[in-house]
């Protein structure tokens, strides 16, 4: 009788539990999509939808009644104000990129050379620029570049150099915000390489050292190839970040002098804020994607590389 | 009453099997290990056991209940685990009572069952610290102790020793053993390390490709593999394998290794083996221990040969020395004083009483 | 005679062991001379902005050396901190960052937790898609946020341009994606055995993210919560394009538009606001460098 009871009881109970595992499973995705969803809706609400909602404005024409189809980018690229946009946009992101790593490079090694007890303190120092909200420090420079005041100038005086025209001049204004921008850029690389450099095992540089590799010969053999990874992925991010830039020009010279300092961040908010030419402005700022796109494929690419290595 | 009984279970990853249905009942209070090489599936039986995997097939049942779709935290069951997972932000008493007080035992309840399973451990002093501030042999003692203190019906170790040092694992092998037999519950105990399997279980499951080679007592798996793998497996330095055949002159069964080396098969064994003769994938097994140096006496059942020694490895205790015949390397233990010596000729004696016959192309013991 | 020679050679070897130490000696100065000198560039702006808010309007349009405070006053501090409208701006700045931190970690913890550890259907392409995101800048989004905005006004009539609680609205658009982000690694890191001990111990879901996985990915959380910070803090393009009522501006925007006006510029009161402006972050990460660093750096060696 009892022998019967029992297995039966089992089943019953297997049963049942099978059920209501399921449910639980069930329940299990459900409440990980549930606490997924605000992500969810923030993103496709809020980045995906306007990201999309973009390339259909740009199609509209500036009153957005009238569909114009690629009306707005032939009108583009008919103005010479666009190319020079461009130009400057590819000079700022480009030259303002390999000075940030390469700066950052070379301060992140001499930082990474004196004793480990005075790193954190340089470190500390080195990282502030990029900790002052950006639009505040470039105040300070715009100060510094000041016409009539420039605290730059005061010190070229005293070796007898005429003042320098900061943001007067189109080349002078190119090369103050490019500056601004490697100031800001360079302490986060620094920061980046640093932490790439004590990855890199102390043995590696002994059995260079012992090899009788100079002291260049070991930066290029063992350093570099040990960081590449990190260099790569730290400029190409570094590279959308410069490209999309606006705090800086916008507060440095609002990309004067006679758009000579515009990139397409400044000039699609000139166009489609201040002037009111909404599909036009978003026509400017989807010639960023392209840029985005390659950097973003690039990264993706490293990750899902070191994800199979792992 | 916890006896753990395991129906045909099976485990598929996506299409992959894990485990290929396999049968073992394992009786209350019983220390049973589950041993065998990586991705054999010893552990995967385990996690089926904890509920941390879906069982694909078969039936699981813990103290007679089927646990198949009970989750972990309702099996009645404790786990310690390869790496501790020991909470790192909690003390070793917060650790300890973690689940103690998500069950809301009262709080009396809890610090009388923490300390008195601190006390088996000997971690009282250490019931305050963080796990950091402990040594890897600690943090096993107090993972055990998380375990001790929920009193569950089962213990599952999932190779718990295998981040210790040589020294301590040994150490720590003995502690596992003697809280087994203070606390007295059904363990399944999973290692990669036969010595740990030996030494702890009181019945070892020998695992390999997802089924179960053999169950036995230690000392029975040791002198009665029923596999070759089981034969290889257990037992250190590894039993030696050499292609043999068997020739049968004058009622009287020999096993030839080569032109010039014929082993004399026991009487007792003739009766067993004879119907093997004239196969071709037959090996002999004899482990390393009993291929010994001359005895000063003679014995019954001893076959002496003559080799040249390749290498000879000093353990103190005894001297290991390799030959080859036919190109398989050959394993003996001598006596330090025999005087073995690499590139040396050795008298050598086949302890012939032990050896064991394998069919390679099933893999039986004969 | 051995003990001649050994000497010898001894001898002969110390003057290079000398030469390697005297090289060493002098990479570090150099070291420490190239290190000065990148200090005072990436140095200067800010300690000139403290010079300047010394200084009253008189002394700076005196154009006496610039780099020098022959006369310092807290006039610009008082004028600025007594200033109704700064105050204002401050105040914005603090309750959006505030509530901005607040949405993005629930946001960003949740989820993180959910792509880490329990799949579902579609939560590798949206951990992938959180990460592309993260790639999308503001200002690429700010002209068609704009535009749905005003579109809401007309269809809905709720208004959310120049509302600086719009703001909330939009910061989570650039920390929710790396903020998860970096919680997914931070949650990845986490042993398995940990959630499957607490299984055993009978933790549901819920106890197992706030009982075990939030304390033990502390240093992450501390991280994201900066990064958030200081993101929403230094926010410039969103509020230039949604706010402009003065009364609805946060600090950066404020310090720019209102303290310049036309020509006139009020330096001193400039760099005071900046200053001030600027102090947050730079408190912040006085204290917590290492979480500020760890989250820095997370973005590209974590997941």
């Amino acid at each position: 009788m009892a022998d019967i009871a029992v297995p039966r009881a089992g089943t019953a109970v297997g049963a049942g539990g099978r059920a209501s595992l399921h449910r639980l499973m069930q329940r299990k995705s459900t409440i990980a999509f549930l606490m997924a969803l605000p992500l969810i809706l923030v993103i496709s609400l809020l980045v995906a939808y306007p990201a999309f909602y973009s390339i259909y404005l740009a199609t509209l024409n500036k009153s957005m009644e009238r569909f114009v189809g690629l009306g707005n980018f032939s009108f583009l690229f008919g103005r010479e104000t666009f190319w020079l946009v461009v130009k400057q946009s590819c000079i700022f992101a480009i030259t303002a990129v390999i000075f940030k790593a390469l700066i950052g490079f070379v301060v992140a090694h001499f930082v990474h050379n004196i004793p480990a007890k005075g790193q954190r303190k340089w470190r500390g120092m080195l990282l502030v620029p990029w900790v002052i909200p950006p639009a505040m420090s470039t105040l300070a420079w715009l100060w510094l570049f000041d016409p009539s005041y420039s605290a730059f100038n005061w010190i070229l005086a005293i070796f007898g150099i005429d003042p320098v025209p900061w943001t007067g001049n189109a080349h002078w204004a190119r090369f103050a915000v490019i500056l601004v921008n490697i100031w800001v850029g360079a302490p986060f690389f620094m920061i980046m390489y640093l932490a790439a450099l004590k990855s890199v095992p102390e043995q590696l540089y002994e059995a260079a050292a012992i090899d009788g590799a100079t002291w260049w010969q070991r930066i290029w053999y063992v350093t570099l190839p040990m960081m590449r990874n990190i260099i790569a992925i730290t400029a190409l991010f570094s590279l959308i970040v410069t490209f999309a830039n606006f705090d800086i020009v916008r507060v440095l010279t609002a990309g004067g002098p006679l758009d000579y300092t515009h990139i397409f961040a400044t000039w699609a908010f000139r166009v489609g804020i201040e002037s009111g030419d909404i599909p036009l402005g978003a026509s400017v700022s989807l010639f960023m994607v392209p840029i985005l796109a390659v950097a973003a494929w690039f990264i993706l690419r490293d990750i899902n590389q070191r994800g199979n290595e792992a | 009453m916890a006896q753990v009984t395991l129906r045909k279970v099976v485990k598929m990853y996506d299409e992959t099997p894990a485990v290929r249905g396999i049968d073992l009942d394992i009786a209350d209070k019983e220390f049973i290990v589950l041993v065998g090489p990586s991705g054999c599936g010893k552990s995967t039986t385990l996690r089926m056991i904890a509920g941390l995997e879906e069982i694909t097939g078969g039936e699981i049942a813990i103290g007679g209940d089927v646990v198949n779709d009970v989750p972990p935290k309702d099996r009645d069951i404790a786990m310690v685990f390869q790496n501790y997972a020991l909470y790192p932000h909690m003390s070793v008493f917060e650790n300890m009572s973690f689940g103690l007080r998500l069950k809301k035992v009262a709080r009396d309840e809890i610090r009388r069952r923490v300390n008195d399973a601190a006390r088996i451990l000997d971690i009282t002093e250490l019931l305050e610290r963080k796990p950091k501030q402990l040594s890897g042999g600690q943090r096993q003692r107090v993972a055990m102790g998380r375990a001790i203190v929920r009193d569950p019906k089962v213990f599952l170790f999932d190779e718990p020793l295998s981040n210790l040092d040589a020294k301590l694992r040994v150490q720590m092998r003995t502690e596992i053993k003697k809280v087994h037999q203070k606390v007295r519950t059904t363990t399944v105990y999973v290692t990669h390390d036969q010595i740990e399997a030996m030494t702890l279980a009181d019945r070892v499951v020998v695992m390999n490709g997802g089924v179960i080679e053999q169950v036995g007592a230690p000392n029975d798996l040791y002198h009665t593999p029923q596999t070759k793998f089981v034969a290889g497996f257990i037992g250190s330095p590894a039993m030696n394998f050499i292609a043999c055949r068997l020739e049968e002159a004058a009622g009287a069964l020999r096993a030839r290794l080569s032109d010039t080396l014929s082993l004399p098969v026991p009487a007792s064994r003739t009766a067993r083996y004879k119907p093997h003769v004239g196969k071709s994938s037959l090996l002999v097994g004899l482990r390393p221990e009993h291929i010994r140096e001359e005895p000063r006496h003679p014995e019954p059942d001893l076959h002496l040969f003559e080799v040249m020694l390749d290498v000879t490895e000093p353990m103190g205790m005894e001297t290991l020395v390799y030959f080859t015949i036919e190109g398989t390397e050959i394993c003996g233990r001598v006596n330090p004083n025999a005087g073995a010596a690499d590139g040396a000729k050795m008298r050598l004696a086949a302890e012939l009483a032990n050896m064991h016959l394998i069919d390679d192309s099933t893999g039986k013991v004969l | 005679m051995t003990a001649l020679t050994a000497s010898g050679a001894e001898a002969a070897r110390r003057p290079q062991y000398g030469s390697i130490s005297k090289s060493r000696r002098w990479a570090l100065r150099w070291s420490y001379f190239f290190l000065v000198l990148f200090a005072i560039f990436f140095l200067t702006p800010p300690i000139y902005m403290f010079i300047t808010s010394l200084k009253s309007s008189a002394e700076i349009s005196a154009a006496t050396n610039p780099w020098w405070v022959y006369s310092p006053t807290l006039d610009n501090y008082i004028e600025l901190l007594t200033q109704n409208q700064y105050l204002i701006f401050f105040r914005n700045s603090a309750i959006v960052s505030v509530c901005v931190v607040a949405v993005t970690m629930v946001i960003s913890v949740l989820a993180a937790f959910a792509l880490a550890r329990m799949k579902f259907w579609g939560s590798a392409t949206l951990a992938t898609g959180v990460f592309l995101t993260y790639l999308i800048p503001d200002t690429l989004l700010f002209i068609p946020l704009f535009k749905t905005f005003a579109f809401i006004r007309e269809t809905l009539g709720i208004e959310l341009i120049n509302r600086w609680w719009t703001l909330i609205i939009l910061y989570p658009t650039l920390t929710v994606p790396f903020c998860t982000w970096i919680m997914i690694g931070y949650f990845a890191s986490i042993p398995k055995e940990l959630d499957e001990a607490a299984l055993i111990d009978g933790a549901s879901w819920t106890q197992t993210l706030t009982k075990i996985f939030i304390p033990v990915a502390l240093p992450g959380i501390i991280a994201a919560t900066i990064f958030a910070f200081t993101v929403s803090w230094a926010q410039f393009l969103y509020p230039l394009a949604f706010t402009t009522s003065t009364d609805q501006l946060v600090l950066p925007v404020g310090i720019v538009t209102t303290l310049i006006k036309g020509d006139v510029f009020n330096w001193g009161q400039i760099m005071t606001g900046a200053l001030l402006g600027a102090a947050p972050p730079l408190i912040i990460y006085a204290f917590l460098m290492d979480y500020y660093i760890a989250g820095l750096t997370a973005g590209a060696t974590k997941g």
